[in-house]
């Protein structure tokens, strides 16, 4: 069978075999969480507990009225300690929900009881937005909202995004191979939820043991494995449509435009714990990977445990930190410090030394085309650095510069290290900056 | 953890370099150099040093001068200094290696703003600055075999096969094998056809370059003089002899495929590559001198920012204009 893909990308080491068979440890909460309040895209939080109070585990502890939102939930029992400014994975102070832990892991109430397949998709859509669930490859969008396209939108393909193109992490590898009868049951919901008969599983082919595994166990349920040629960045949503289905996203549209909704492999096991039992979200797989971790692992994490104790679980590290990436080395972002606690779309943390860190001096383009031709959205990176430079707007809204998904694959093959991402960042924030001033006018 | 280092993504890089790639470039250009010792004695060798010396010298003085930063590790003067010695007849002397290095270092490249900014392929325009400026020197042939030394005393002077095929008094046609080998009158670098290819399969593997300038420029000098024959030839040698001679391999895989002069899309440099062959054709045959790669690929160098402008991807999600192009 031909391997499905889409054009331009690159071929970055994939540097999983340090955790790719590693199975999941599962993290004992430490005696302090923290629960900052944005973890996801939309209305922010308000917390509904003060000091003082006692919180179950699994207990929502901060919602929001508004639709687009998700609420959050205490991953332990214990001591609402203080509701103050702290460190985020932002690497801003924000809203947070310190919560002392007592130890007894007593349970709040199912966030519903009845059985999954009495559920109407209205009931299922209810519940995952009870449930707190967000995108867990990073982007953190809640997943209620993406399966409630409007009337006029008819979804045609369900894609279940098990890529996990970015280096190191191997989170979706585990949960395929860990929670298999999770995804499936999962993937039965959603189908039903959706309307539809059939939904595609896209796995890269560097995956063959969950390939393996899935296959035989998805016979007769209309879910379909694809598998994908191993590339970066496979696992973008626009990507792997136009892999698997063959249909380009238009510029400046969403997936449901073209009849589709992609979702993380994770967020579907998620999904289908919620609608079976009843279990919000709050606890996530965390690749902890790096050369400067002592022994690689794949960690089940209680929500809102700092990395520090992930790290002390990896066997602590086993040279100088020098950078600290929250998510893949392609598009995370690198952290300030240690505090940050573990949040729902924390997909990975990496640590490196020295050796990964080295600064390279930026030098002239010298028009290789390398940029031009991995570009996976068809853009001239070499001339959007050199006008988000200049700070020419108009001739980088013409150059499509807000189709950038900044993956950063231009930036890797650069020969000349130029900071492409960077400065194609900057140039949409002076737009951004623009457009805001205008609209003050 | 004091030396906790926030950078923005991607935190890992190729280990691709603008250096590495140049010194790939000239070892690709070794080969051509060994046959060009072989054939015309160690003098070549001496001028390809020469050149390279100069160019690097030129960068590093001039940058020094300007109070720019030195940009000579990079590897581009180096190249640049082989590529203008290869243009070069073997018997230049000394100082036309250091004006064609200091043209092509400084007005052709470092007047424009250095590596990247300049338009046209700096050897070239030392070339062409050398050629218009000393004619009788820069066409004197050498005779494969008839020098060895430092200083060629009394050289035997060959005519290359193009001119013979312009003016057919001016000498004896090689075979197509000497051709092929590099047994023929020429530049330093442009004679051994098979050398050269060498150096070119070399790049491919290793990347550097794609193999759409390098076909595209030489089937279409192919094709068009296997069509339009010179006069007096078959279809078949004609084409032989202007595939085999006159540089057009040196200038099909070396030059024309610079990348900072030639487009930097792949439809673009289908489009460049064409226009060099199809120029190329059109002053050998019509043109007073006998040689035309040089010409053409400058000329599609001035063009290559207009062939950019057309070929323009079509970005990914762009459903309403189904070509590139849209400015
Ligand atoms: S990869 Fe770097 S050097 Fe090559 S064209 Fe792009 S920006 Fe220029
Ligand atoms: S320009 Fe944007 S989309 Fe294209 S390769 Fe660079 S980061 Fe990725």
């Amino acid at each position: 069978m031909a391997k499905l893909t889409f054009s331009g990308g690159i071929h970055p080491s994939g540097k999983k075999n340090a955790t790719k068979d590693k199975p999941l440890v599962e993290l004992a909460a430490p005696e302090v969480l923290y629960f900052p309040l944005g973890q996801h895209i939309g209305a922010p939080l308000k917390p509904l507990v003060s000091v003082g109070d006692r919180v179950l585990k699994m207990q929502k502890i901060a919602d929001a009225e508004a639709f687009v939102s998700a609420p959050l939930h205490s991953s332990v029992s214990g001591k609402v300690k203080d509701i103050g400014m702290y460190l985020n994975h932002t690497n801003s102070k924000v809203l947070t929900i310190v919560i002392e832990n007592d130890g007894l892991y007593e349970e709040a109430e199912p966030i519903h009881t009845q059985s999954i397949d009495d559920l109407s998709p209205n009931e299922m859509r209810r519940i995952i937005r009870e449930a707190g669930i967000v995108g867990m490859g990073g982007a953190g969008f809640p997943t209620h909202v993406k399966l409630s396209p409007p009337e006029d939108k008819e979804i045609t393909h369900l894609i279940v995004n098990a890529a996990e193109c970015e280096p190191y992490l191997t989170s979706d590898r585990r949960v395929m191979l860990e929670m298999t009868d999770d995804i499936i049951g999962g993937l039965k919901c959603l189908m039903r939820l959706l309307n539809l008969s059939k939904c595609y599983v896209g796995i890269e082919d560097n995956a063959p043991e969950a390939i393996a595994l899935l296959e035989e166990k998805v016979k007769g349920t209309g879910i379909e494995i694809k598998v994908l040629k191993k590339k970066y960045p496979q696992g973008s949503e626009k990507q792997i449509i136009n892999a698997i289905c063959g249909k380009e996203v238009p510029m400046g549209k969403l997936p449901m435009d073209v009849g589709c909704i992609v979702i993380n492999i994770g967020t579907v096991a998620e999904i289908y714990r919620a609608l079976a039992y009843g279990i919000p979200l709050h606890r996530r797989i965390v690749t902890v990977s790096g050369d400067a971790i002592s022994n690689p692992s794949n960690l089940y994490v209680p929500l809102g445990t700092p990395f520090s104790y992930l790290v002390d679980a990896c066997g602590g590290t086993n040279e100088e930190v020098h950078k600290i990436i929250m998510g893949g080395p392609m598009m995370g972002i690198a952290g300030v410090s240690l505090d940050i606690p573990v949040v729902k779309g924390t997909s990975g943390l990496l640590l490196f030394s020295e050796k990964y860190t080295r600064h390279e001096e930026e030098l002239n383009c010298i028009r290789c085309g390398r940029c031009v031709n991995v570009c996976p959205m068809k853009l001239l990176p070499t001339t959007l650095d050199m006008y988000s430079r200049r700070g020419d707007i108009e001739i980088l809204i013409e150059n499509n510069i807000l189709n950038c998904m900044e993956c950063g694959s231009c930036t890797y093959v650069c020969p000349s290290k130029r900071h492409l991402v960077q400065s194609i960042r900057l140039g949409k924030q002076k737009i951004n900056a623009t457009r805001a001033k205008e609209a003050k006018k | 953890m004091e030396k906790i280092i926030v950078s923005s993504s991607p935190h890992i890089k190729d280990n691709v370099r603008t250096s590495g790639i140049m010194r790939d470039v000239l070892i690709a250009l070794i080969p051509a150099l060994i046959a060009s010792v072989f054939y015309f004695g160690i003098r070549a060798a001496y001028i390809t040093a020469l050149c390279m010396i100069f160019c690097v010298g030129t960068e590093f003085l001039w940058q020094k001068i300007v109070g720019r930063p030195v940009t000579i590790c990079d590897g581009t003067a180096a190249v640049t200094g082989m590529l203008l010695a290869f243009n070069l007849p073997v018997s230049a002397p000394w100082w036309i290696c250091l004006i064609g290095s200091v043209v092509a270092i400084v007005i052709a490249k470092q007047f424009f703003g250095g590596v990247g900014h300049n338009f046209m392929n700096p050897a070239l325009v030392g070339r062409a600055f050398l050629l218009a400026s000393w004619p009788v020197i820069m066409t004197k042939w050498t005779k494969p075999f008839s020098t060895g030394f430092i200083i060629p005393a009394d050289v035997v002077t060959s005519a290359t096969p193009l001119a013979i095929l312009k003016n057919p008094e001016a000498g004896a046609l090689p075979g197509f094998l000497d051709m092929f080998l590099g047994k023929l009158g020429g530049c330093i670098g442009e004679v051994s056809t098979a050398a050269l290819l060498l150096g070119g399969i070399y790049l491919v593997i290793r990347k550097v370059i794609s193999v759409r300038i390098p076909i595209t420029y030489i089937l279409t000098v192919a094709v068009l003089t296997f069509v339009f024959p010179s006069t007096g030839l078959s279809a078949f040698d004609s084409m032989m002899y202007n595939i085999l001679s006159g540089g057009l391999f040196l200038g099909a895989i070396f030059m024309a495929t610079d990348y900072v002069t030639s487009p930097i899309t792949s439809r673009g440099q289908i489009i460049f590559a064409l226009g060099c062959g199809i120029l190329t054709f059109v002053i050998r045959r019509f043109g007073a001198y006998p040689e035309g790669v040089s010409y053409s690929i400058l000329l599609m160098n001035v063009v290559t920012p207009l062939i950019d402008r057309w070929t323009k991807p079509r970005p990914f999600g762009n459903t309403k204009t189904k070509k590139g192009g849209v400015q």
